[in-house]
């Protein structure tokens, strides 16, 4: 036996013992999903409390950081083990993080020790929960046209201006966020800095969507002060910081192109709405037809995403890659989306019934429709490959 | 085993990739079309294969071979899809070798196949598009069968040495059970071959079976038996024409991408436009993906996991992402592309013929959706 299969059968018996049964259940809504944080309320849902601490408490819920951070210490295939090991037992992710998917990865490789000590660690257990200012009403797609200024004020900076699609910055306890210090030059001038959402000046402005909901926010600074401990990287170094944490958002938000494991909800979906003929196939033989050539593609872009992940460790993953994978992520994702309604036909329609779920279906393939445009739309990533990984000439 | 080439099969890839390109590029292709040659392929290049160990890569080194798998394989089907060889390897070196795997038939056939002397075709259609039905009937005959029918499609059945056939010994044509698979002397009495040159220029023949006689050592595994042979020949095979799919697609993608960097319209190259930039750029994609699929598929095979599923994911990813780079391939290069002088269309040609090969994409989708319960 190999260490590694000593790991896994250790690690299927410690799941076994500490994911609770309500915690191996599919998410169903947004109240399912736990985001930590100071607003956190612990006795809300006991099991998904006891899940959180119990991974936390191994490091688990950022298995490969180093354990002075609050992580696991795991290596590559180790971590890819636990993975597969909660998939086999459909375990939900403990904690749902931007500070684990985003700002994690950009203090491990740009934070100094201090701001590491102070910031990973409770990131790892979800004491605090971020949110990511960068779009700004003017600077979208045009991200490093940004213009929300922070001008030095000897140990601190003073910031003001207004971001824009915050997600949850009503509820996020600190921000990472691009302010602009210098006007020389336009992506050498901006820097990465980190803040509390309690600070004096700050103010937040729910956006709502076309789903009814608001996910989204305006972000308002008002003469808000920043100590320069705060700052991430070198001053007007900013943008290197955030083109790496957009890979890393790129890769999160790609992965949502596979869907769920374990029952497929597209095809369960389809069978209870239109049956199935004396053959066994799809009472609907076009939705069938299209739901089979969608299905090929969405595990053909599973077997991409392994393979991403597995260049990614070894460290011979193309730095554009993860644009491919966004653009093709989100574009399965919306796809998938506008199949499940098709599937679902006049059920999957209701907005508010209790029987919908309050609309979970429909609200949950518009809010895909976000997919192509956020974290750099889908016309972005594919500058971005043409020119960096097909190499074709700038205009 | 992560989902990339290790160093090996890197090194395999290179030196398949040099000896491809200079021995059997598009050039060959053009120049076997030109003369009509009516093998359809170079007897010399097989040889060739053979001398550089390539013809028995599937082949256990005790058995004389190199003892790889369906991932080196591909390796080859790759760069033989990049430059549209004309080349009996995917029927004889992969999808004849794994019918003929473990089996009595083996000892007989594998020697010549790896001396490049033995040329294997596959005898398994019989419409128009490629089903899991059977019906060519084998009859016992004295000490054998006798088989009668007729089959499509058959590449290089008009001068294989060897054919694979899968008859039927019982039951009825949709049948699962009742299919025995013979390996069949090409020479046999009563065995007619009408050779047709298809849109690829490759020659396909339809065959006829009247009454040909074999013995009972013909028959590849058991009596009535014969879906796992041909299940392994028909995962072999589809998993092979995915990985050649794959070489054909990207060398399209690289020669049009290719052609943007270089034509010049409105004083610029046309690459620097961002319509092109973007289909380019989705085309990509597209291929990457179908890359990750065929690589899934191989890696299973090898491993012994139940690949089925994987396998028409490659088989049908490749067909999609392959159709579209040679379509955009021949818009992209425009009039060009239309001529048969530039090279473009002969990519278009060849991925339609691999694409029906061994099941097209609506017919992977629906082996998925079956075993899905839909």
């Amino acid at each position: 036996m190999t260490d590694l299969d000593t790991f896994r059968s250790d690690t299927r018996a410690w799941l076994e013992a500490n994911c609770p049964p309500e915690m191996r259940e599919p998410v169903r809504s947004d109240a399912d999903v736990c985001w930590g944080g100071r607003g956190y309320d612990p006795d809300a849902n006991p099991p998904q409390k006891a899940w959180l601490d119990a991974m936390a408490g191994r490091g688990w819920t950022v298995p490969d950081w180093p354990r002075d951070y609050g992580g696991g210490g795991l290596s590559a295939a180790e971590t890819k083990v636990l993975r597969e090991e909660m998939a086999a037992i459909r375990a939900r992710n403990p904690l749902n993080s931007f500070g684990i998917s985003m700002l994690g990865p950009a203090l491990l490789k740009y934070g100094t020790e201090e701001q590491k000590l102070e910031h990973l660690p409770k990131i790892a257990r979800g004491e605090i929960r971020w949110c990511q200012g960068y779009s700004e009403p003017n600077a979208g797609s045009d991200l490093a046209g940004l213009a929300a200024s922070a001008e030095d004020a000897g140990d601190h900076y003073i910031v003001n201006g207004q971001k824009v699609w915050t997600s949850y910055a009503d509820k996020a306890d600190w921000i990472f966020c691009l302010v602009r210090t210098s006007k020389a030059s336009k992506q050498g001038g901006i820097s990465f800095v980190l803040f509390d959402m309690a600070s004096p000046g700050v103010s937040t402005k729910p956006i709502l969507l076309i789903s009814g909901y608001s996910p989204f926010c305006e972000t308002f600074m008002d003469d808000v002060k920043v100590p320069k401990a705060n700052r991430i990287h070198d001053e007007n170094k900013g943008w290197d910081v955030a083109k790496y944490l957009l890979g890393h958002e790129r890769e999160m938000i790609s992965g949502m192109g596979l869907g769920g494991g374990g029952r497929n909800p597209l095809i369960e979906g389809a069978i209870a709405t239109v049956g199935l003929d004396h053959d066994g196939r799809l009472a609907d033989p076009v939705l069938r037809t299209q739901i089979a050539l969608f299905e090929v593609r969405a595990k053909a872009f599973a077997a991409m995403s392994e393979r991403f992940i597995d260049e990614l460790k070894a460290g011979r993953a193309h730095p554009a890659q993860p644009s491919m994978m966004k653009y093709v992520g989100t574009e399965l994702n919306k796809d998938r989306h506008e199949l499940m309604m098709a599937a679902g036909g006049s059920d999957a329609l209701e907005w508010e019934s209790e029987r919908s779920g309050t609309g979970a279906a429909p609200r949950a393939w518009l809010r895909t429709k976000a997919n192509s445009i956020e974290g750099g739309t889908s016309e972005i990533q594919l500058n971005i490959i043409a020119k960096r990984i097909l190499e074709l000439p700038g205009a | 085993m992560p989902l990339f080439l290790n160093d090996e099969q890197t090194m395999l890839r290179d030196t398949a990739r040099d000896f491809v390109a200079e021995h059997a590029s598009v050039s060959h292709l053009r120049a076997l079309r030109d003369a009509d040659d009516p093998t359809g392929f170079s007897r010399d290049l097989w040889k060739q294969f053979a001398d550089m160990g390539l013809n028995g890569i599937l082949i256990p080194e005790a058995q004389g071979g190199l003892g790889l798998g369906h991932v080196e394989a591909g390796v080859v089907l790759e760069e033989i899809g990049r430059n549209l060889s004309p080349s009996p390897f995917l029927t004889t070196a992969v999808a004849a070798v794994a019918a003929l795997q473990g089996s009595a038939q083996a000892d007989r056939w594998f020697p010549g196949i790896i001396a490049g002397e033995t040329v294997a075709a596959l005898a398994i259609d019989e419409g128009a598009k490629h089903r899991d039905a059977i019906g060519l009937k084998a009859e016992r005959s004295g000490n054998g069968f006798r088989l009668t029918g007729d089959k499509r499609f058959v590449t290089h059945g008009h001068v294989a040495d060897l054919l694979i056939v899968a008859a039927r010994t019982a039951g009825s044509a949709d049948e699962a059970d009742g299919v025995t698979l013979f390996a069949v002397p090409r020479d046999a009495a009563g065995l007619t071959a009408t050779p047709e040159r298809l849109a690829d220029a490759s020659l396909a023949a339809r065959m006829t079976f009247d009454g040909v006689e074999v013995n009972a050592d013909a028959v590849i595994g058991e009596v009535d038996a014969g879906r796992d042979p041909l299940g392994r020949l028909l995962r072999a095979g589809r998993t092979g024409a995915a990985a050649e799919l794959l070489g054909v697609g990207g060398g399209a993608m690289d020669m049009t991408v290719g052609y943007l960097k270089e034509r010049k319209q409105f004083g610029v190259a046309i690459g620097t436009f961002q319509a092109l930039q973007h289909r380019a750029a989705h085309l990509y994609s597209e291929m990457e993906v179908a890359r990750a699929a065929v690589l899934k598929a191989q890696q299973l095979m090898d491993t012994g996991a139940d690949a089925d599923e994987a396998v028409s994911i490659a088989k049908a990813m490749t067909g999609m992402a392959t159709t579209l780079s040679v379509q955009e391939g021949v818009q992209m290069h425009g009039g060009i592309g239309m001529t048969d002088e530039y090279d473009i269309g002969f990519y278009m040609k060849r991925a339609r013929v691999l694409a029906e090969m061994f099941g097209d994409i609506g017919f992977h989708a629906d082996r998925l959706a079956k075993a899905a319960g839909y």
